[in-house]
Formats: C-alpha cells, sequence, structure tokens
C-alpha cells in the first residue's frame, strides 16, 4: 500500500487537480477525459487500478456543475484506492459509460440513471434498475420531495393519503 | 305471493349456509413482505393456531387461496406482481391489509413504497400495529368473518 501523500505525488503530474485528505486521494478530471483516464490508471503498472470498487452520483441544485459523478478505484495489485470526480452542467448531464472498459460499473450505472437522471452513452442496456419500468422521475435529486409523493402504478397516479379526502 | 316467500326464504338461508361455510375455512395465500410476516407466520403455528379457524394452510398457489393476507411494506416495483396475484385468485375474495406499512406507507413516506395497498387492491379488513401482533391480526380475522357471513352474497 502506497501512502497516499506518496500516490498524490505520483498522480500530480498527470491530474493537476488533485486533493489528498483524511487518507483519501481524490482526482477531478472534465469529462472529455474520463475515459481515457481510467484507462491510464489502470494500464500504468505503477498504479494498476484495475477494480472499479463503486460509481456514485451526487446531486447540488444550485451550483454548477449541478451533478458530481465519482468512481471509486482500487488497485488489486499494491491495495491503493483512488476517487475520480468529474462534474456535470444541469443543463446536459451525459458522460461516457465506462462499462465496456469495466464491466463492474454496468448496474452501477443504471442505477445513477434511474435515480439522478444521468446517461451514460455508450452503456450496453440504459434502462431503469430499481425502480419499475415507466416510472416518471429521478427520486435521489434534491429537488425531488422527500414524503407525500404520489402512488405511481401503471401511469396512474394517486395522491398521498392526506390528500385523498378520506 | 307464498311460493315467491318460500324461495326467498331459501334463498336466504342457502346464502348463510354457504357465507358460513366460507368463512370458516379462508386460506389465506402466502404474502408476507417485510416484519409483519414474522407476525402473521406466528398466529399461523402452534401458539396462536389459525388452524382454529380451519384456515392454517397459507396456500403457495393463490388458485387455491381466498384471502389475501398483505403483511408488510408494498414497494412500486412489488405493486404489479401483488395486482396479478389477487386477479389469480378466484371469486370470493379478501384482502387484509396487515400493519400500518400495507394499510397507509406507514413511516416509509418517500418515493419508493405504495402508500397504502388500498390504491392498487380492494381492502376489507385494515389491522394496524407495526407489526400488529398475532392477537390483534386474529381478531382482524374474526371481524373479518363476521363480514363475510353477514355481507357475503351467494350467486
Amino acid at each position: 500500500v502506497t501512502a497516499p501523500a506518496e500516490l498524490a505525488e505520483r498522480l500530480r503530474e498527470r491530474f493537476p487537480d488533485l486533493v489528498a485528505a483524511r487518507g483519501e486521494v481524490t482526482v477531478t478530471v472534465p469529462r472529455e477525459e474520463l475515459l481515457d483516464s481510467l484507462r491510464w490508471l489502470r494500464r500504468e503498472r505503477s498504479l494498476s487500478f484495475d477494480s472499479l470498487s463503486d460509481v456514485s452520483c451526487t446531486d447540488w441544485p444550485g451550483r454548477e456543475p449541478r451533478v458530481w459523478m465519482a468512481y471509486h478505484l482500487y488497485s488489486m495489485r499494491h491495495g491503493n484506492r483512488l476517487r475520480v470526480k468529474v462534474g456535470l452542467p444541469g443543463s446536459d448531464l451525459r458522460v461516457d459509460s465506462v462499462t465496456p472498459d469495466f464491466p463492474a460499473a454496468d448496474w452501477q450505472e443504471r442505477e445513477v440513471f434511474d435515480f439522478f437522471g444521468v446517461h451514460f452513452d455508450g452503456h450496453p442496456d440504459l434502462q431503469r434498475i430499481i425502480m419499475p419500468e415507466g416510472w416518471e422521475g429521478y427520486p435521489l435529486r434534491k429537488d425531488h420531495p422527500l414524503g407525500g409523493v404520489p402512488t405511481q402504478y401503471k401511469g396512474a397516479f394517486v395522491p398521498p393519503p392526506d390528500q385523498r379526502g378520506l | 305471493v307464498e311460493e315467491e316467500a318460500r324461495r326467498g326464504i331459501l334463498t336466504t338461508t342457502l346464502g348463510a349456509i354457504v357465507n358460513w361455510a366460507r368463512k370458516q375455512s379462508t386460506w389465506p395465500v402466502t404474502f408476507g413482505l417485510a416484519c409483519c410476516a414474522i407476525e402473521m407466520m406466528a398466529a399461523g403455528a402452534a401458539h396462536h393456531d389459525l388452524a382454529r379457524w380451519g384456515m392454517e394452510i397459507f396456500r403457495a398457489s393463490p388458485r387455491q387461496a381466498d384471502l389475501m393476507i398483505v403483511a408488510g411494506r408494498v414497494s412500486q416495483k412489488m405493486a404489479p406482481v401483488l395486482r396479478q396475484i389477487y386477479d389469480q385468485m378466484p371469486e370470493p375474495k379478501w384482502v387484509i391489509s396487515m400493519g400500518v406499512c400495507a394499510s397507509s406507507g406507514g413511516m416509509f413516506n418517500n418515493y419508493g413504497l405504495v402508500q397504502g395497498v388500498d390504491t392498487i387492491v380492494p381492502v376489507d379488513i385494515y389491522v394496524p400495529g407495526c407489526p400488529p401482533r398475532p392477537e390483534m391480526l386474529m381478531y382482524g380475522i374474526l371481524r373479518l368473518h363476521e363480514k363475510i357471513q353477514k355481507r357475503g352474497t351467494f350467486k
């Protein structure tokens, strides 16, 4: 295992936008360079980040970029961990899919698509994974209401219990 | 008129007998979805013993069941499954909404869960509780028996 500071030094040359804090190393890349960056991180034998352990997403309404993708990498050879972040503008939520390179991303990207509505270009089967097909809305966006939402059933909307006039 | 009256008496009597027979063995379909299912199983097991009302057999096939005890929270994705199983049950059929989650969504007031199973199937008896104890479920079942006896129709 490489010390985080050492790993940060090793990466800073290629990724100037780098943060090493609390024992974690995070690099931010433009979304056009995401695929190249991940491929490079895997290819470099001194790094060999060959395992994509998680793909996650956060929503920050009112900020730009609004949505941040986070790719969590792990090196089987060295035991290091690394986070790669990509910011997406709220008006254009799309990013290249990493599934063709990292098959582990398949369902993770479908989950992000399901909950945040981010489109992954090149994903082989981009459809909802947890919510029912045909469900409307992206429930983990911050502007989605926390409670009191109508029940959707086969295209019909049933209002929440306190609005049914029972 | 006398003949009509006699026929009328005969019909009510037969209806009462049929309803009595129906209420004495309402076979439930297995539909345990969450922690309520544990209490439902406890109600079916030896200590509380649903066999006293002829309903110890939880049928795994909806074709052989006439009571659906929705025990637990129903997710949006489970809703079509639940409805299909309900549709596959032969008439006459009844539904008990067991627990507060099945009745109104309960504490899960969010996008993931159906806010009350009565939005997708007609419910006869609501049993509150989180989860209800077996005694409460049995009380609901007895109330359902009353309902079947009084308001059941025989065609």
